[in-house]
């Protein structure tokens, strides 16, 4: 039972920085419908800079967040301006492309820049483990499932109560009926690269913080293809409870089944999982339905 | 009397290949309703659309004459641009945003308003106008009957406070006793409000019941105009946009051969 609960905890808490991933993918779907397949090099991208802005100019962490948003936004809204404007009204799978070439650049422009050696960032929360009873929590995994969901709670209130958040939601709802509103439709299109690539990169700079930096480390970014999927690709409520179920599944197969597979199935279960929800709800758990009116 | 908006010779064409409208000019006068009638593919959308900026979005452009709104041009500016000079495009077939509530939907509607304190004094106003609005003020917009979706749309027009509100077709879809009770607000905001109303139906009678000044559309341009009740005495509008026929003629099929009014502009 010990193991049980120690997995499940472990689980809750790496399901809360996936939550964090998945939102930066869903805020860019759900307003403009493209599938963000560089979400992960996002990240890698994030974390980067921050490892820079720490170790190389010295600055606070406290400094080097607030930086990190800002030069995320930079790169969203360059990425939404200069490529992906005018990729508007184009066939659904060259968009895809773009976005796989993007990626493929982003970590080229990585690997140029920083090099492909595995590096670490100097300790920004206390060492000691969080004990709660029987359990014990890395401290890593613990604050920077902290900071994951003070970020996923301010994106969640903004889209809920924010006048910008409010006209993104009806920009993803109908476009046409958005631009009769007065609302620049374009200018949302850019608002929600921004929002996304700082969610991105900031969930970067947790897994960084936690494993480490180096240019794959966007590879972590596929998982929130189970993730996005089981909570439904444009819901955002989706992509935080996608998280948790895919951070705990993901680690109670690891921790019962991954000694009698020599390893593996960890990687595996959220694909499982996801199968089975879809064959039951093919939305996803959240996902939108057409509201069919009685 | 001043007209607040003026279309000149107005040209469209969609996919660079269809000419919708030949040369379509209208005027519309402050304060006053004016109807825009005229059979289906007469053109009436795609003069709404024009005027709020809307055709680049369906592959439509604008490709001679003007539009002018208070002496000033809007001709292919963007529309949200246009909303804020106070033009609001109410679009045919409700489009409500389905996924949000009564009250994100009037957030949207109130989207170009600064003054907060102003905002609320227009919500109160729609809440006269439309009492149900408040009782549905939580729930999901696509959840609503489609009466109330008008009426949903019609307020989101109102809190944007235009000078101008272009209706397509508010009558679609909806109940008799609707219909009428929804034309009667129309009206009340006109009085009221003092919004110059440019109003698109396919209900010719109850349009120009309402309205001031009439203009006939067919196949892209105007082919009759005047005040409502000289539009209404005349005998071409009687017989083939009120469907009064014409004389006895129709009771008897011997006579349908002979004689057969036609639309003389036609040809």
């Amino acid at each position: 039972m010990d193991i049980f609960l120690q997995l499940v905890a472990s689980g809750f808490l790496v399901g809360g920085i996936y939550a964090l991933i998945a939102l930066g993918f869903v805020l860019i779907y759900k307003a403009t419908n493209i599938i963000n397949f560089a979400t992960g090099e996002f990240m890698m991208i994030g974390a980067y800079i921050f490892y820079s802005l720490v170790v190389y100019l010295k600055l606070s962490p406290f400094i080097g967040f607030p930086l990190v948003i800002i030069f995320a936004a930079i790169l969203g809204f360059l990425v939404e301006r200069l490529i992906l404007r005018h990729m508007l009204g184009q066939p659904n799978i060259s968009i895809i492309m773009v976005t796989i070439g993007l990626s493929s650049i982003l970590l080229g422009l990585a690997e140029i820049i920083w090099g492909s050696s595995f590096r670490s960032f100097p300790p920004l929360f206390p060492r000691k483990p969080i004990i709660l009873g029987e359990i014990v929590l890395r401290s890593n995994l613990f604050y920077g499932f902290l900071m994951a969901m003070v970020v996923v709670a301010v994106f969640l209130l903004l889209f809920k109560y924010a006048k910008v958040g409010v006209a993104m939601r009806a920009t993803a709802n109908d476009q046409m009926a958005a631009f009769s509103m007065g609302i620049n439709v374009k200018t949302m299109f850019t608002i929600s690269w921004a929002f996304g690539a700082i969610a991105a990169s900031l969930g970067g700079i947790i897994i960084g913080n936690i494993g480490g930096v180096q240019p794959t480390l966007g590879h972590i970014g596929l998982k929130i293809f189970p993730i996005v999927i089981l909570g439904g690709l444009d819901s955002i409520i989706g992509a935080v409870i996608g998280g948790f179920i895919v951070g705990i599944v993901e680690n109670l197969a690891g921790g019962y089944l991954d000694p009698y597979f020599h390893g593996g199935v960890k990687d595996l279960a959220p694909f499982v999982v996801l199968i089975f929800i879809l064959l039951i709800k093919p939305h996803g758990l959240f996902g939108t339905k057409e509201i069919e009116r009685l | 009397m001043s007209s607040i908006l003026e279309v000149n010779n107005l040209e469209v064409l969609y996919n660079n290949i269809i000419l919708v409208l030949k040369g379509l000019s209208l005027k519309v006068e402050k304060g006053s309703i004016v109807a825009l009638l005229g059979s289906n593919g007469a053109g009436k959308s795609t003069t709404l659309k024009a005027i709020s900026g809307f055709l680049p979005l369906e592959d439509g452009a604008i490709t001679d004459g003007t539009i002018y709104y208070k002496g000033e041009s809007i001709t292919r500016l963007t529309p949200h641009k246009i909303v804020k000079k106070g033009i609001f495009q109410v679009m045919e077939g409700r489009r409500v945003f389905e996924d949000l509530t009564v009250e994100e939907n009037l957030i949207c509607g109130a989207y170009t308003q600064k003054s907060r304190a102003q905002i609320a004094l227009d919500l109160d106003k729609c809440f006269k106008y439309f009492p149900i609005l408040k009782r549905s003020y939580k729930r999901l917009a696509g959840y609503l009957s489609g009466g109330e979706q008008q009426m949903l749309v019609i307020s989101r027009a109102l809190l944007a406070t235009p000078t101008l509100m272009m209706l397509d077709e508010p009558s679609m879809g909806l109940a008799p006793m609707l219909v009428e009770e929804i034309f009667e607000i129309i009206k009340k905001i006109n009085k009221n409000e003092g919004t110059a109303i440019l109003l698109v139906e396919q209900n010719a009678q109850l349009a120009l019941e309402i309205s001031n000044y009439g203009y006939i559309m067919e196949t892209g341009r105007i082919v009759l105009d005047g005040p409502v009740d000289i539009l209404l005495k005349d005998r071409d509008v009687q017989e083939f946009y009120l469907g009064m026929g014409d004389g006895n003629d129709n009771t008897s099929y011997r006579n349908v051969k002979h004689y057969k009014r036609r639309k003389r502009w036609l040809s």
